[in-house]
């Protein structure tokens, strides 16, 4: 989140309207140009955020205390795949970032996971890709073994 | 955007949920007019995407949301459009089709989209996990409430 706040300081700073794409052309009054430029450092930040860690995940609350059914869902399919170590981003701390991430994937809805930069879908996809085993072999492409794996083989 | 705000400003009534006790069992293909974010729903997804089977449940009850609201949805969709589609192909379609809804008065939209096929080989409806409460207190879930009562 620091590297968000220090883009934001610094568009804030420059004192610039930034015309984000799809926003009407016009004028800009001070008020929503602190919001695009607010949000413009969100987009550039997520395009940096999304590719920094292999798996990206963001949710409402933490995994350690998820704030949503389905933000929960992808916590736990994650952890039934052994996959500890990931990024997670609480949009609920952050209304920019909340909107941002939306804008950013195209997506109106929160969980979004990415996978090595890409966008990967919400709660629903990655249930079915838990489910018919797509989910162990996109995790073997980012170089995570899937737990599941360890336990099919001791199983059988 | 003011088109979709009118839409969603029918008055939604409380006491029309609790005097149907039996509304939670109607065939879902029913049309419900004192439903109309569910309505609106059912007629963008089967104009865009000519299902051969629709369901569309509000799940909003489910939800730390008012007796009433129509802020959480799950969707099924089985169309042949969706062939030779990904999963996330198929659910940007079904976005897309409802952007005015998610963008106003939906808040959560659960989505299964399959092919005739794969409906026939396994015509079963996900169910949603249990809510964790996250909608209270959200001031962004708040103003889509609001936006669907008024």
């Amino acid at each position: 989140m620091n590297s968000l706040i220090r883009s934001t300081a610094r568009c804030l700073r420059a004192g610039a309207a930034v015309c984000l794409p799809g926003q009407a052309g016009g004028h800009v009054s001070l008020a929503s140009a602190r919001h695009l430029c607010a949000a413009a450092g969100v987009l550039k930040d997520l395009g940096e955020m999304v590719k920094k860690d292999k798996v990206v995940v963001f949710m409402k609350g933490t995994p350690a205390q998820p704030m949503c059914g389905f933000s929960n869902a992808v916590v736990q399919i994650l952890r039934m795949h052994g996959v500890d170590e990931y990024a997670a981003y609480n949009v609920l701390d952050d209304q920019d970032l909340r909107q941002g991430v939306k804008d950013f994937s195209n997506w109106p809805t929160i969980p979004q996971v990415y996978f090595n930069g890409e966008f990967v879908g919400g709660c629903d996809i990655l249930l079915q890709m838990h489910q018919n085993g797509d989910l162990v072999e996109e995790l073997k492409k980012l170089g995570i073994h899937s737990a599941l794996l360890d336990a099919e083989k001791e199983s059988k | 955007m003011l088109p979709s705000v009118l839409r969603c400003a029918r008055p939604v009534s409380t006491a029309l949920a609790f005097s149907r006790p039996l509304a939670h069992f109607r065939p879902h293909m029913d049309p419900d007019p004192s439903r109309p974010v569910e309505r609106a729903i059912r007629t963008k997804l089967t104009g865009s995407l000519k299902p051969e089977h629709l369901e569309v449940h509000n799940e909003s009850h489910m939800h730390a949301v008012p007796p009433g609201s129509e802020s959480h949805f799950r969707v099924l969709v089985v169309s042949p459009q969706f062939e030779g589609l990904s999963l996330i192909q198929r659910h940007r379609l079904v976005n897309e089709a409802l952007r005015e809804e998610l963008s106003s008065c939906v808040h959560a939209l659960a989505i299964q989209a399959k092919t005739p096929q794969q409906w026939g080989s396994n015509p079963s409806l996900a169910k949603s996990p249990a809510c964790m409460g996250g909608s209270r207190g959200d001031h962004t879930v708040e103003e889509k409430l609001k936006a669907g009562r008024e």
